[in-house]
């Protein structure tokens, strides 16, 4: 089926992200705009006008009430998501690189940037879910990680502990409620790019600079999968229905100039989760892909890019029939 | 030291600083002998000529390194009958390092030191040793046999499949080639090798270079074969039998402080840099020194500094404007005890051998090694190329030439014909162009053949053992300028072969030919297929042309092409595919000519590094994309031992043998897939055996919290939203018009849509 383009941003995609039933698609980017669209057509509903800065990150809640913004302004604002009404803001010392949702959706998490003499940290604050109700600006916990500053995080099932990724190629996992490192690995030898959880949060993907993407067991941090491209990956997603992984990335915006366009590798890249063999490529994008989102049920994926434009694809038929040919 | 104030006391003990005393009270490391030297055969004096002998020995010694304060000590004696004290012929000197101790050694060990007293000079440790030895000879354990390994293993491949090296990152692969398969991996180390890797020319060693020099490979276990220690070597090169080694450092030869020792060199061999070495028992032959012009300024390296004739009896190198200096092995001495003096002598090359050359080796009548050297136009005498035959160091032939800018000297691979690509200028000078001087040498008398090219010729290649060649040509006016971003070079590319001397003529009247030229091209590199008949053209070093195209010279098609390739011999040359690599910056044909990998190399470029795998055909078998993919080289494989009588019989019944070599593969081919759906299963299973664990486990942590076993996406309460979209798919409107002249006007007026 034809891509949707979205039209809706003036500088390169940060991050896009499906609500919980895939109706919704928001995406940030670093034209200060959040912009949220209806997935199945491409129609817009709304933006968001409030930061001042690029965003890096977003986050929507299960329910779909409230969506959570991360930005350079050194702010994380909290909104309504049917009224586009700003409930709350942060204000951090540094740039806010990503936010996400706990499960239950009682708590965020935020990742700052280590800038100007800050520390980077993880910052754990409780969530009131009612839309009415004053948001505490007292944090839970404040977690400094050690060594490498963290680039990604995310929460482990049952609010357990949260998996960080650094710039080192680290990964970790803390307990959020003592801010203590449980458990450290450095698969990667480059910056980690993006880290998405399974639906059910038992494992997850990352994405690195060193192109490559690997998928680790969210309890023991052991790896179980290593998909290995040619270009530096920037975001990497779970597709359900199908034993997919989608890899995106492409050759960094400032190289890109030096190199012919063929050099770029923008190019969507279908893995086989299990048997970790590319399947198939979906180009389209002319600028290195920065973040992937896959729809909940499977049915659609979109790609938002250095370009500024949002790529929704619904898979077709065929897609959904595909078996590996004698598995 | 500071004095002492009572408001500056540090905070802490850590703070106090000890050093001051740490120092004073330092206890002298413990010292072996090491640092002591005896030496004997000192004239033997009295008390008071003692101190003057002192200061004799020591500006001796000063020459190996600084004496100890005090170090100098001479045993005396009272001779009984005289009462007189003398020393007794010997003293020790202590120095500040053992390694002071042993260049002492080393450097002083018989010095003159008058006419009558030669000093001996040994270590004060050996003298212990040494009169410690038994005086019943004991007759040495013999070494027991041990057997090497076979160092061509690789060629009892059942297969007859070939390796090749890649060496990427710091990680060195050796692989088995397996067609469209992936490369099989032999052997893998990390760090094997500090610059690059190098197969010697027969294959049988892989060698690596190291910082403290070059290690040798092999075998079915790759272990070490043999080291040669030559410390910063940089270029290697192998005699063509492997017998003999050349390694050149940047860094001349030093016997450093402990003279050299737990190194070959001697004195001799201080401050060369080029070391040749006999491979089988790793010893140094003999190191020269680099070579310079009689001004004393060294010349430019140009590699390989020595060269090689066919057979390893002889190698030689060139002192331009001077003189060859050829020397024979395993003597490592000049032939005729001295260089041969050609004034103006630019470049020489060596006649290859033939394989029938090889095989009557021991033979009388063979002929001797031949080379080829040139001289340009000095003062009123032409330029000229010589053939001379070593060691007679007679001279065979020679040809003037006129106008001569430079010379390039091409032997064939059988040494059966040379071709000097003399690069002419016009008298204004203005223009250049080129002629092909070709002696065909196993002929009487050696006949010189001249093929005029009117453009600049930029490449030449001998098809190998054949009779062909190929020439890149180019007139484009950019040619010589520095490629203004990277244009690309339009050329063209001729074929020539020798056509042979019709019945009843004599062999005199064979010449070469033009078979064709190919017009408009890009390409500025030849290579052929070790084997003949096919070649690659390709375009190298552009930045926007990656160009390869396949061609085949004995092209058989149907009756009709045979037809015409009696009267036009360029019939029979096909192109066979065009392709492409991006990026591509080294050509390989493997040594059977079956198939050729094209890479691209990190040391030139970062883009798309990695390397691809052709058939013979221009067929793209593989292509792996590498990063950090610096080198790739085919093991080469030695001459083969077949006769000439059975490798015809095995052309002759090649049907068959294919035959077999066909259910093979068939059944190779199944296996392998049988072998990868396994896998693929077993993944899969182990996957699935993974999760439901890992699902369990989930589901009993979240009973224990007291939730309901999954979050269930609900699927029942999900709103569909059903859009109906009515597309207008195309509109057509119907008008009919009666066209009927009488009445038009009267339907136009009527216009209108009309259902």
């Amino acid at each position: 089926m034809r891509p949707i383009l979205l039209q809706g941003h003036t500088r390169s995609l940060t991050q896009i992200k499906y609500n919980a039933e895939g109706d919704l698609l928001f995406s940030v980017s670093k034209d200060h705009v959040v912009n949220v669209w209806y997935s199945h057509n491409g129609e817009r509903l709304g933006t968001y006008n409030g930061h001042v800065g690029a965003i890096w990150s977003v986050a929507v809640n299960s329910s779909s009430t409230l969506t959570l913004t991360g930005s350079a302004d050194n702010a994380a604002k909290l909104w309504e998501v049917r009224t586009g009404k700003c409930l709350h803001t942060w204000e951090f010392k540094t740039a806010v690189k990503r936010v996400a949702f706990s499960e239950d959706d009682s708590m965020v998490l935020v990742v700052t940037e280590q800038r100007m003499g800050y520390p980077g940290s993880v910052v754990i604050l409780s969530i009131n879910q009612d839309i009415n109700a004053i948001q505490s600006d007292e944090p839970i916990t404040i977690i400094h990680p050690e060594g490498s500053k963290a680039m990604v995080a995310d929460w482990g099932y049952l609010n357990n502990y949260i998996i960080t990724g650094h710039e080192n190629g680290t990964i970790s996992q803390y307990d959020w409620k003592t801010g203590d490192l449980i458990k450290s690995i450095q698969p990667h030898t480059a910056e980690l790019t993006d880290l998405q959880m399974s639906e059910d949060r038992t494992y997850f993907i990352t994405s690195s600079k060193d192109k490559s993407a690997q998928i680790f067991e969210s309890n023991t941090l052991s790896p179980l999968k290593k998909y290995v491209t040619d270009a530096p990956l920037n975001s990497a997603a779970i597709t359900p229905v199908q034993e997919f992984v989608i890899l995106g990335g492409g050759q960094d915006a400032m190289h890109v100039t030096t190199t012919g366009a063929r050099q770029g590798k923008f190019e969507c890249r279908f893995w086989h989760k299990i048997l970790e063999e590319e399947v198939g490529r979906v180009k389209g994008h002319f600028g290195p892909i920065n973040t992937i989102s896959v729809h909940p049920s499977g049915e659609s994926f979109s790609s938002g890019g250095e370009d500024g434009y949002v790529r929704v694809h619904h898979f077709d038929q065929d897609y959904f029939k595909f078996k590996y040919p004698d598995l | 030291m500071p004095g002492f104030d009572i408001t500056k006391l540090p905070e802490t003990e850590e703070e106090l600083d000890f050093t001051d005393i740490e120092e004073k009270y330092q206890v002298p490391f413990e010292e072996g002998f090491d640092t002591i030297i005896v030496v004997d055969n000192v004239p033997i004096v009295d008390e008071s000529k003692k101190d003057k002998l002192f200061k004799f020995i020591t500006k001796i010694f000063k020459q190996a390194g600084d004496i100890k304060e005090g170090g100098l000590n001479m045993p005396m004696e009272v001779d009984p009958e005289t009462e007189k004290t003398t020393s007794k012929g010997y003293l020790f000197i202590e120095f500040e390092t053992p390694e002071q101790a042993n260049l002492a050694v080393k450097q002083l060990d018989n010095y003159p030191m008058d006419k009558n007293h030669v000093l001996a000079v040994n270590r004060f440790t050996d003298i212990e040793k040494y009169s410690q030895i038994q005086d019943i000879y004991v007759e040495p354990e013999e070494e027991k046999f041990v057997e090497k390994e076979h160092l061509r293993s690789w060629l009892t491949d059942s297969q007859a499949r070939d390796q090749f090296v890649l060496y990427r990152g710091d990680d060195v692969y050796v692989y088995w080639n397996r067609k469209t398969e992936l490369p099989e991996e032999v052997h893998k180390r990390n760090n094997w090798t500090e610059t690059y890797v190098q197969w010697s020319p027969l294959g049988t060693y892989l060698s690596t270079f190291h910082r403290q020099g070059i290690v040798l490979w092999g075998g079915a276990s790759w272990n070490k074969i043999i080291r040669f220690v030559h410390p910063g070597v940089k270029l290697i090169d192998f005699s063509p039998n492997e017998r003999y080694l050349v390694t050149w450092s940047n860094e001349p030869i030093t016997l450093g402080q402990n003279g050299g020792a737990g190194a070959p060199f001697g004195s001799e061999d201080e401050g060369n840099q080029t070391i040749i070495w006999d491979v089988h028992s790793g010893t140094l032959l003999r190191s020269f020194p680099s070579s310079s012009s009689p001004d004393g300024v060294p010349n430019k390296i140009t590699w390989p500094m020595f060269k090689w004739s066919a057979t390893d009896k002889y190698f030689a190198r060139v002192f331009p404007n001077q003189q060859i200096s050829v020397y024979e092995t395993p003597g490592m001495g000049l032939v005729g005890k001295k260089s041969i003096k050609i004034e103006g002598v630019v470049d020489f090359e060596w006649a290859p051998s033939s394989d029938k050359d090889r095989d009557k080796q021991n033979d009388k009548k063979v002929r001797e090694d031949l080379l080829s050297f040139w001289t340009p136009e000095i003062g009123n005498q032409p330029a000229r190329v010589t053939l001379m035959q070593i060691p007679s160091k007679e001279i065979l032939r020679t040809k003037n030439l006129f106008s001569v800018s430079d010379c390039k000297m091409h032997w064939q691979s059988n040494g059966d014909f040379l071709c000097v690509k003399v690069d002419r200028h016009t008298k204004t000078k203005k223009s250049t162009f080129a002629n092909l001087e070709i002696f065909r040498v196993r002929e009487k008398d050696i006949p010189v053949e001249v093929i005029e090219i009117k453009d600049t010729v930029i490449a030449f290649a001998w098809e190998p053992k054949g009779e062909r060649f190929a020439i890149v040509t180019t007139n484009d006016p950019s040619f010589g300028q520095p490629a203004a971003g990277g244009a690309t070079l339009r050329t063209s590319i001729s074929f020539y072969y020798l056509e042979k001397a019709k019945a009843g003529k004599g062999a005199e009247n064979a010449s070469f030919k033009l078979i064709k030229t190919l017009e408009k091209k890009t390409a500025n590199s030849i290579f052929w297929s070790p084997r003949g008949r096919h070649v690659i053209l390709a375009t190298l070093r552009s930045t926007s042309n990656y160009d390869l195209e396949f061609y085949d010279l004995d092209f058989e098609g149907g009756s009709e092409q045979k037809e015409q390739a009696k009267l036009d011999p360029g019939a029979s040359l096909q192109l066979m595919s065009t392709q492409e690599h991006f990026g591509v910056t080294d050509i390989e044909w493997d040594p059977t000519g079956r198939y050729v990998i094209t890479s691209a190399s990190m040391w030139r470029h970062s883009m798309e590094n990695g390397y691809t795998l052709w058939d013979f055909k221009g067929n793209q078998l593989q292509k792996h994309l590498l990063d950090k993919f610096k080198q790739l080289v085919w093991r080469p494989r030695p001459k083969t031992l077949l006769t000439q009588e059975s490798m015809k019989k095995i052309k002759k019944n090649l049907r068959e043998y294919s035959k077999v070599f066909d259910e093979e593969d068939a059944r190779e081919k199944s296996s392998v897939s049988k072998e990868l759906l396994a896998h693929r299963r077993r993944l899969v299973d182990e996957w699935n055996a993974w999760r439901k664990r890992v699902e369990k486990e989930l589901i009993e942590e979240r009973q224990a919290a007291g939730l309901p076993p999954v979050s269930i996406r609900d699927t029942e309460n999900v709103e569909v939203i059903e859009e109906w979209i009515e597309e207008v798919v195309e509109e057509t409107e119907e008008i009919p018009i009666k066209i009927t002249f009488s009445i038009l006007k009267i339907e136009i007026s009527s216009r209108g849509p009309k259902f």
